[in-house]
């Protein structure tokens, strides 16, 4: 086995071992206190609504929505960490397939673990701090990496075609 | 049977068995679902209007109920699938996993168990609840598929552990034989027609992302915030209007991640498939008809589960059926594999 499918099947074993983790410890201790919060906050919004207290019904309604911009985004974390993982593993098994010289191929193993690591990252670095530009800046850009990686590996099949 | 048969015909099962869930759920309990929490919603408006805190707590007890029946059975139908796709990844990847082969049997078990035990799991926790549980908020079926959850992380340990031992140079065993590489008309089909789902299914994602999703956050609780405020003000007609919207606005967010999500999954799935054409025992034109159906139905199913805003149920009716289409066409590569087996053990036996 080469060098780049290593990377891709090493990367994307610890890659989806470690959304494994994240999802089991989330599911544990953090998934039904939010989904709890979350609903706490939409019922306490209406209630104060209901005694006509309009001011807190809003904050109960601004805190629901950012509940659930967190909860998204913590989601969003496990599920993408694992679907890349396993993306990166099915192309460790086929990647001599990829038309381009060893080296190339090489960049681009790299490039699909460093952009599926970071992409994700970045979402969640969103719920530390909502607006800032870095973590946007990561996310935007591990994508970026993922996709162009993609495109250059389905080139590289339909060379091979 | 062999490690890599197990993985393979446990994973086609649990994939065909998590969308045949997720199309049934589709078809008998989504629109149904979202429609009952709509009417809870402004249940819960309407008894703020009126000055009831213990009718908006009720209607919000119904709502909550609603979305954990949804939420439970979206999940079953994920978890089950993609423990599926896991199990085909872990097939492919057993030639360089250097272990006994007696070991390597056990941790696909183990796998396929821990792959069973999460849908199951998952699924009983809307109707388990907390019925027994020394927990506060996590009920027995979440042990279940936390436990469940657990046995796939041990089970991708040892494998790991064999890859480890193979590069290490380590081993002393006898492996299978590496992925046969036919360069049949199949595999590339199956393979450019992967990758291309799975990268349409990015640039879709990545699309959504950047010009929707915010927008959409800010908009819920626009919406919330005006349902609240025409409940204050009893505004029957108003509060009818945002809660529409409100419903209107979910159906869109679900519709995108759905389209996003679907093209990649039957991409990945496009991509496993492909390396075990060689093991589909059954005539290059009967391999031709189901990759084409599994093609066609892995592109109907996302284009047209988006174009339910626009067509409504009718798409959802044509997206229902790209996936149906999905299911045969795997269980007609399941059949194949199935002969594929039988005539091993037919060899072995003479």
């Amino acid at each position: 086995m080469n060098r780049s499918r290593k990377l891709l099947v090493f990367g994307g074993l610890a890659l989806a071992t470690i959304g494994m983790g994240y999802g089991l410890y989330y599911a544990l201790f953090t998934e039904h206190q939010t989904l709890d919060g979350m609903g706490a906050a939409l019922a306490t919004a209406f209630v104060r609504t209901a005694q006509r207290n309009l001011p807190q019904a809003h904050a109960a309604i601004d805190a629901f929505g950012r509940a659930k911009y967190t909860y998204v985004r913590q989601v969003d974390l496990h599920s993408h960490w694992i679907g890349l993982a396993m993306l990166m593993i099915v192309f460790g098994v086929v990647f001599d397939r990829v038309d381009f010289k060893e080296g190339t191929r090489c960049w681009l193993a790299l490039a699909l673990l460093a952009g599926s690591v970071l992409f994700p990252l970045g979402v969640i670095f969103e719920t530390a701090s909502p607006g800032a530009w870095f973590p946007s800046a990561l996310a935007v850009a591990g994508s970026a990496v993922v996709t162009l990686a993609l495109a250059a590996v389905a080139w590289g099949f339909a060379r091979a075609w | 049977m062999s490690a890599p048969r197990l993985l393979i015909f446990g994973g086609i099962a649990l994939i065909a068995g998590g969308m045949l869930f997720g199309d049934i759920f589709a078809v008998f309990v989504l629109h149904q679902n979202g429609g009952r929490t709509g009417e809870a919603l402004l249940a819960a408006a309407q008894a703020a209007a009126v000055q009831d805190p213990a009718g908006v707590r009720a209607a919000f007890t119904r709502i909550g109920g609603l979305l954990q029946d949804r939420g439970t059975k979206v999940d079953t139908h994920v978890h089950m699938t993609d423990a599926g796709y896991l199990a085909l990844l872990l097939a492919l990847v057993q030639p360089y996993v250097a272990l006994p082969s007696q070991r390597k049997k056990r941790l696909a078990k183990l796998f396929l168990l821990g792959g069973v035990l999460l849908p199951v799991g998952i699924f009983l926790i809307h109707y388990v609840g907390l019925a027994h549980s020394p927990f506060s908020v996590i009920g027995w079926a979440s042990v279940l598929a936390d436990s469940a959850g657990a046995l796939l992380i041990i089970a991708l340990l040892g494998e790991a552990w064999g890859l480890w031992k193979y590069f290490r140079r380590s081993r002393a065993y006898a492996l299978e034989p590496e992925v046969i590489a036919d360069n049949s008309w199949s595999q590339h089909a199956l393979l450019s027609g992967g990758t291309l789902l799975v990268l349409l299914g990015f640039l879709y994602g990545a699309w959504y992302a950047a010009f929707d999703l915010y927008p959409q956050e800010k908009q819920e609780t626009a919406i919330l915030t005006s349902l609240a405020d025409q409940s204050a003000s009893d505004n029957t007609p108003a509060m009818n209007q945002a809660v529409n919207d409100y419903g209107t606005l979910a159906g869109a967010k679900a519709v995108y991640i759905a389209a996003h999500s679907h093209a990649i999954e039957f991409g990945l799935l496009a991509m496993l498939l492909s390396f075990i054409q060689p093991y589909v025992y059954l005539s290059e034109v009967w391999k031709r008809c189901w990759i084409l159906v599994l093609l066609a139905g892995a592109i109907i199913l996302p284009v047209f589960v988006l174009l339910e805003l626009k067509l409504g149920l009718v798409a959802g009716g044509i997206a229902d059926a790209g996936g149906l289409m999905v299911i045969i066409a795997l269980i007609g590569m399941l059949v194949g594999v199935l002969r594929y087996t039988g005539r091993l053990d037919a060899g072995v036996a003479e």
